[in-house]
């Protein structure tokens, strides 16, 4: 750092990050889960699941305009969102239990900016080779073999945003369908529109943003400082091990430096542009390329490795006074992690029994308030009921619906002869129904009187219920 | 090579809390042009676009942009859409619309919101009327000029006793106390014979005598056992359902004053498809005939 005297710039250009090639354990690690969770994200759509003729055969599919959510054997309407809404707190519990366990794992391992990042930087390295040859090409000036190679990349990043943006518009709709539509330039507008916008922010984020995207952008690095303790796994520089830094020259006593050559594999290899030596920090998102990198060079000048390596915070002091860490799993199993589980797995369990328990018929039913009730001519007392019916089979089905509890009430329907109405495959039908109670009778006269509605398919055997309110007179 | 640790030399912000204390850095180069983005953005939008307030309006903005002209332009597009369906309203037998499903629910709909703006304000939002005062129940069974889709259009297209159309409902009940046509003992005795017809407690001995003078007063038009005439607009007696009440003063007040209920026609201010559709909405709510 210059003088202190010195104005500080206002504004900073981004320090370009240039990525060196590292092998090693967690960086095998980390191509199997990009290839795993890209090829989940890009052939979904393609599955296909036969449902019968009536709905959609596509195994995953977000039908926005009949609004329905298909996923394999599972069909969910609109009001059952809370499948939806279970799944996405088991989502962010689930965030908790791996922070407060394992760190920013998933931002190093998981997270798309992570893994569409790392994409891009392999097509990088492809095109421009590695870290020496892309920063000596940064710093030429523009020519031909800057233009075709940039030119080539920024391509090659291009077709990946595009069909990183196809991808997602084909979990919307029937996907072989929008392909050809898309192709002879007949899909909708928005199709092609939300390609471009993911086009363009892949692009973008993938390969100009980067590390600022987490460092600037993300909200999730700071609510996970509130979750990691000092037993959250996490990557550390053990610098007792390797202060202080450097190489050994000739002269020089052994022992005089640590186990640290400062030969910067930490540094250069890692997509964030930090220096792990500097501890942990905001920056890091813990993906273990250095460990690979430290690793290497340990190997290579003969001393053990592990002097970068993933660790919990109570075993810095530990190791530091020459004690034995504690278990990785220790770590993991405490009861932070565990109440976190028992909750993420309870959830789950509901979710799951709620999707085994429920039936394929539902009923809702909207009392009309205005007027209450009506006196018919010869006394009796009429309510109307706005029912909605709801079908979720793939085929036609007749629904009957009866109050059993009330012989002198009757149900009737508008526009429908006697007590039986057809509801058409995977469709919700709403019904006008009326129950009449006879002149004189209780629930005729009282202010009130509570009533249950059955509804049955015929020739079936499901059947379920609401309760509602019958309106009297009030007498 | 770098020095390590050159992060911590960067300067602060001079703030402590607890002994922790903020670096003092600097913003990302992007989010200045950013920033340089948006001037430049909202200096083509006020060219474009309305911005600046004036006394009594705004700048317009070379496009003419107006939020007011887009709903304009809203409201024009679904009347054109719906004018397809309004002339296969008007084209198809009235009677008919309901075998059509997609034209029955529109009809429904359409009707509904007429009936809000041009209906709600005397029979309520329900359609059930103001029960004793006169606005009668659209949802009952009773209907005093018939309850088929053609006489609820007739009804609506030319409304009840008003001097405007000669094809109105016309009919006039006399005001038997006041015009001094009946007797008060005679009255007594008609008052109670409508309470027996209707089921209610009542003075027996007056009603049977009371059913003479319904005979020779009332039965005209409102039926030899008060059944009611969709002709003349009598509504039935003998039932429970009361257009200006049923108790015994309810009924002396009908006697002796009578009363004379006025609905306005509808054929000036509505269009056929829209009577269509208002009487396709009124028939299904439960008390079509």
């Amino acid at each position: 750092m210059s003088s202190s005297e010195e104005t500080p710039q206002l504004y900073q250009a981004r320090e370009p990050v240039f990525p060196r090639r590292v092998y090693g354990a967690f960086r095998t690690l980390k191509w199997w889960l990009m290839a795993f969770t890209l090829g989940i994200y890009y052939l979904t759509p393609w599955i296909r699941w036969d449902r019968g003729p009536n709905l959609p055969d596509q195994a995953v599919l977000i039908d926005l305009g009949n609004r329905r959510f298909f996923f394999f054997m599972i069909e969910i309407w609109p009001h059952e969102f809370y499948f939806v809404a279970g799944l996405l707190i088991m989502a962010g519990i689930g965030l908790f239990l791996f922070t407060s366990a394992l760190g920013r794992v998933w931002c190093g391992y998981a997270c798309p900016q992570t893994v569409w990042t790392d994409l891009y930087i392999l097509v990088e390295r492809w095109i421009e080779g590695d870290r020496n040859a892309r920063l000596r090409l940064y710093r030429q000036p523009w020519g031909a073999e800057k233009i075709r190679k940039y030119g080539t990349k920024w391509l090659v990043w291009l077709l990946i945003g595009m069909a990183t943006g196809g991808a997602w518009v084909f979990y919307f709709t029937d996907a072989p369908t929008l392909l050809r539509d898309l192709v002879t330039l007949q899909a909708s507008p928005i199709a092609y529109g939300t390609i471009g916008f993911l086009t363009a922010t892949t692009f973008l984020f993938g390969g100009f943003f980067r590390e600022q995207v987490c460092i600037y952008g993300c909200p999730w690095p700071r609510i996970q400082a509130a979750m990691m303790d000092e037993d959250t796994i996490t990557i550390s520089y053990r610098d007792w091990r390797g202060e202080p830094r450097g190489k050994q020259r000739k002269g020089e006593a052994e022992g005089s430096h640590g186990d640290c050559i400062d030969c910067m594999a930490c540094v250069n290899v890692c997509p964030m542009g930090i220096d792990i030596r500097d501890g942990q920090q905001l920056a890091c998102i813990t993906c273990g390329l250095c460990i690979d990198a430290c690793n290497d060079i340990m190997d290579k000048i003969g001393k053990p490795r592990g002097l970068i390596g993933y660790m919990a915070l109570t075993d810095e002091s530990r190791e530091r006074s020459g004690n034995a860490p504690k278990s990785i799993w220790k770590h993991v199993f405490r009861p932070r992690t565990i109440v976190y589980t028992t909750i993420w797995g309870g959830i789950g369990l509901g979710l799951l029994v709620a999707l085994f328990l429920r039936t394929d018929i539902d009923m809702s039913i909207a009392p009309v308030r205005n007027p209450t009730h009506v006196v018919l001519g010869d006394g009796s007392v009429r309510n109307a009921y706005d029912i909605r019916l709801r079908n979720m089979n793939a085929e036609a089905r007749e629904f009957e619906l009866s109050v059993v509890d009330h012989p002198d009430i009757a149900l009737s329907m508008e526009g429908v002869e006697g007590q039986v109405v057809l509801v058409g495959p995977d469709e919700q039908l709403n019904q006008r129904v009326y129950l009449t109670a006879a002149p004189g009778t209780d629930e005729g006269n009282a202010r009130s009187t509570p009533v249950r509605i059955w509804v049955s398919i015929q020739g079936e055997a499901t059947r379920d219920y609401r309760d509602t309110v019958f309106n009297g007179r009030g007498q | 090579m770098a020095a390590p640790n050159k992060k911590h030399d960067k300067p602060t912000t001079g703030h402590s809390w607890d002994g922790i204390e903020e670096f003092d850095n600097p913003l990302p180069r992007w989010w200045l042009w950013i920033f340089y983005a948006c001037i430049i953005w909202s200096g083509i939008y006020m060219i474009f676009y309305p911005a600046w307030p004036l006394v009594h309006s705004a700048t317009t903005g070379i496009l003419g942009y107006s939020s007011r002209g887009d709903v304009e332009a809203e409201i024009t597009a679904a009347d054109q859409a719906n004018q397809v369906w309004y002339d296969r309203l008007t084209s198809t037998d009235l009677n008919a619309i309901a075998d059509d499903a997609e034209l029955q629910r529109f009809a429904v709909n359409a009707g509904a919101a007429v009936f809000r703006a041009q209906c709600s304000q005397c029979h309520g939002a329900g359609a059930a009327g103001v029960v004793g005062a006169g606005f009668p129940n659209l949802l009952d069974d009773e209907w005093m000029w018939g309850g088929t889709l053609d006489d609820i259009v007739t009804t609506v297209t030319y409304g009840i006793r008003n001097d405007e159309f000669p094809d109105a409902r016309w009919s006039e009940m006399p005001s038997f106390g006041r015009d001094e046509l009946l007797t008060p003992e005679e009255i007594d005795q008609v008052v109670n014979h409508v309470l027996n017809i209707s089921g209610q407690p009542h003075d027996a001995t007056l009603a049977a005598a009371g059913a003479e003078v319904f005979d020779y007063n009332c039965s005209s038009c409102h039926g030899i056992d008060g059944e009611g005439d969709i002709y003349s607009g009598a509504p039935a007696l003998n039932n429970a359902i009361w257009l200006y009440g049923g108790t015994e003063a309810d009924i002396r007040a009908t006697v002796n004053n009578a009363h004379f209920g006025i609905m306005p026609g509808f054929t000036n201010r509505l269009s056929e498809a829209q009577v269509r559709a208002v009487a396709v909405y009124v028939h299904q709510l439960g008390g079509g005939q």
